[in-house]
């Protein structure tokens, strides 16, 4: 059987006052040597566990993280996978996505509130109850999308609100079709919005 | 095949996209420190309004005909851009990006109707990020660019090309009479590499349509003007001499010059511009991974300003090739102070980093230096700025810089005058856009 002889250089010397000076153990594959075990508090760091650190990757999904038995891979090895990724999951068409923020409560009963993040997808062709951002009298505004028999026009969700109807001639511009929206409770990084 | 992909009046459209109510008046983008006219609507165009004009000089049809001013928002440019390009990427199997708002798609393999094809990629990059474009096919790099300026020009001036050849122009699709018809409406000053000297000699022996320079002679024009001339007839006639340079060159020189917002006379502002200048130009410089031998130093006065004149430029030798921040801006700095004489009023200042090798190559040399300070160098230095680049990427530009640049925060006077700035739509989270609820 093989065995695993720290050495000076990557063991820490344990912390103990009872043990003068480093102490060289000898131990079996996979297991602490017993005397060593106990005088660590429970919780802290084996002390053996810095000869099987992780070598740093800047590819962080390849590795499943965990503790390593020595000598034997980890049993999560084979099941390696992406982690959820929120991008994948709000986008489609990266290059023609936006992001809006909202002002106003005319699209509450939507649940779209005031100051809440749109993702924006311009690629989309809007269809029939479809929530858009579209372009009126140079603003944006977001709304349902009507279409019914040739009839197209604004709808607000809160009944409260006006409608946007259109004229002969007058030509209505939608943005982008809204995928999602991002509504946060609490926000960890200040500094970004 | 080539086809070259242009956004129109590229500028402008990118602020159009998140402002709606700039879509029907005039308007036009200014350079830096908001002083011509660098991009411009078709309205713009048609109230006579010149590529490169001074914003003074067209500053009253402010008041007269609602012309829009902008200072240039290259952020979003720059974003808008990447979003043009990757979409135009699927046009064909090879893409070179010629500048921020053309690339060339390489079309060999291509099947299928290509004007179509041309006509849906036009349609899908103006839906997905809202910029209009021409595409213009030809056999060569050179004939592409010159298709896409006939479909512009087909588009935007009714009644000088057939009508079918706006948005798309194919030249491969016409017949030779056709051709021939196209070639002699267009002046030769439209052809891609003859400049404004080189037009005027052109049209003294006359040659004046882009059909008179097809036909002539190669090699008396060679004698006279070169082998690139002699190129740029061949690829008039459908030979490609011109291959897609996907992998852009890395750069032989790296400058970072700017015209002051304001006149600078004193020496301290001007150490600040020159530090910031050459810790931007540093920044580029480890970007393509390569280290400088040589920093050159200018500063000048304003030749459209009365008063005394001063132009003076420096160039330092480094005594072996850095990337250091640190280093680089020692020495511009020293090259200010060698240069720099009181009493005149500077309007510009410029740092070039020259004779770029690639990092990591060193010559090996006896040294003659102390020996602790020579060991204390590279390595160190090396992970100091990859930590100095890391953080300014990470949380802004500005976030870590070189003390001498200036500590605070408030407004330098030497920096940009941006009055018009519109904001960063896309990529600052506090410049998001607002939909009205």
């Amino acid at each position: 059987m093989n065995s695993i002889r720290p050495t000076p250089t990557d063991t820490p010397a344990p912390r103990s006052s009872s043990s003068p000076g480093p102490v060289e153990t000898v131990c079996p594959r996979g297991k602490a040597a017993p005397t060593q075990e106990a005088e660590w508090p429970s919780g802290s760091v084996p002390w053996n566990a810095h000869a099987y650190t992780l070598a740093p990757s800047t590819l962080p999904l390849r590795v499943v993280p965990g503790k390593v038995p020595a000598g034997f891979p980890s049993p999560a090895e084979d099941f390696a996978v992406k982690r959820h990724d929120l991008n994948e999951l709000l986008i489609t068409h990266a290059m023609a996505t936006f992001l809006w923020r909202v002002s106003g409560q005319s699209m509450t009963e939507a649940g779209i509130f005031d100051g809440d993040i749109l993702v924006v997808n311009r690629a989309l062709t809007p269809v029939h109850k479809d929530v858009v951002v579209a372009e009126v009298d140079g603003e944006f505004t977001v709304k349902y999308f009507y279409k019914r028999n040739g009839n197209i026009k604004l709808q607000p969700a809160n009944p409260t609100y006006p409608e946007i109807t259109f004229k002969e001639g007058q030509s209505l511009r939608i943005c982008g079709v809204v995928t999602s929206s991002i509504k946060r409770f609490r926000k960890s990084a200040q500094h970004l919005d | 095949m080539y086809a070259l992909v242009d956004g129109n009046n590229f500028y402008v459209s990118c602020e159009r996209i998140f402002r709606p109510s700039l879509n029907a008046c005039p308007v036009i983008v200014l350079s830096n420190n908001d002083g011509c006219a660098i991009a411009r609507s078709n309205e713009a165009k048609a109230l006579g309004v010149a590529m490169g004009a001074p914003w003074f000089k067209v500053q009253h049809l402010q008041e007269s005909a609602g012309l829009v001013a902008l200072s240039a928002n290259f952020t979003l440019y720059g974003d808008i851009s990447q979003r043009m390009m990757t979409i135009a990427s699927g046009l064909g199997p090879r893409q070179e990006i010629y500048s921020i708002d053309e690339s060339f798609v390489e079309l060999q393999g291509v099947r299928g109707n290509l004007i179509q094809r041309s006509h849906t990629m036009r349609e899908r990059i103006l839906q997905w990020i809202g910029v209009p474009t021409c595409i213009g096919i030809g056999a060569t790099k050179t004939l592409a660019k010159l298709a896409n300026h006939i479909a512009k020009t087909a588009e935007r001036k009714p009644g000088l090309y057939p009508i079918e050849l706006a948005q798309v122009c194919n030249l491969e699709s016409l017949s030779a009479g056709e051709l021939k018809d196209v070639f002699q409406r267009t002046d030769v000053s439209e052809v891609w590499g003859v400049g404004r000297r080189i037009h005027a000699q052109l049209k003294a022996s006359g040659i004046e349509s882009v059909w008179d320079l097809r036909e002539s002679s190669t090699s008396a024009l060679r004698a006279r003007f070169g082998v690139v001339m002699e190129r740029t007839i061949r690829e008039l006639q459908g030979h490609a001499c011109i291959d897609l340079e996907e992998v852009p060159a890395h750069k032989k020189e790296i400058a970072c010059t700017r015209s002051f917002g304001q006149a600078v006379v004193s020496l301290e502002p001007l150490v600040q511009a020159v530090s910031e200048f050459a810790s931007r130009a540093a920044e580029k410089l480890r970007r393509q991974h390569s280290q400088a031998s040589q920093v050159l130093v200018f500063i000048r006065t304003s030749p459209f300003r009365s008063g005394p004149q001063y132009s003076q430029s420096v160039t330092l030798p480094l005594l072996r090739p850095s990337a250091d921040t640190s280093t680089l801006v020692q020495t511009a700095v020293l090259g200010l102070r060698l240069i720099y004489q009181g009493g005149f009023s500077f309007a510009k200042a410029g740092v070039m980093l020259m004779d770029l090798s690639d990092e990591g190559v060193e010559q090996g040399e006896l040294s003659l230096e102390d020996e602790r300070l020579e060991q204390a160098k590279p390595a160190h230095c090396a992970q100091l700025m990859q930590t100095l680049d890391r953080l300014n990427q990470r949380y802004g530009r500005g976030t870590l810089s070189v003390a001498s640049s200036g500590i605070t925060t408030r407004h330098k006077i030497w920096s940009m005058r941006q009055e018009r700035l519109t904001p960063r739509y896309t990529t600052a989270w506090a410049d998001m856009p607002i939909a009205r609820a």
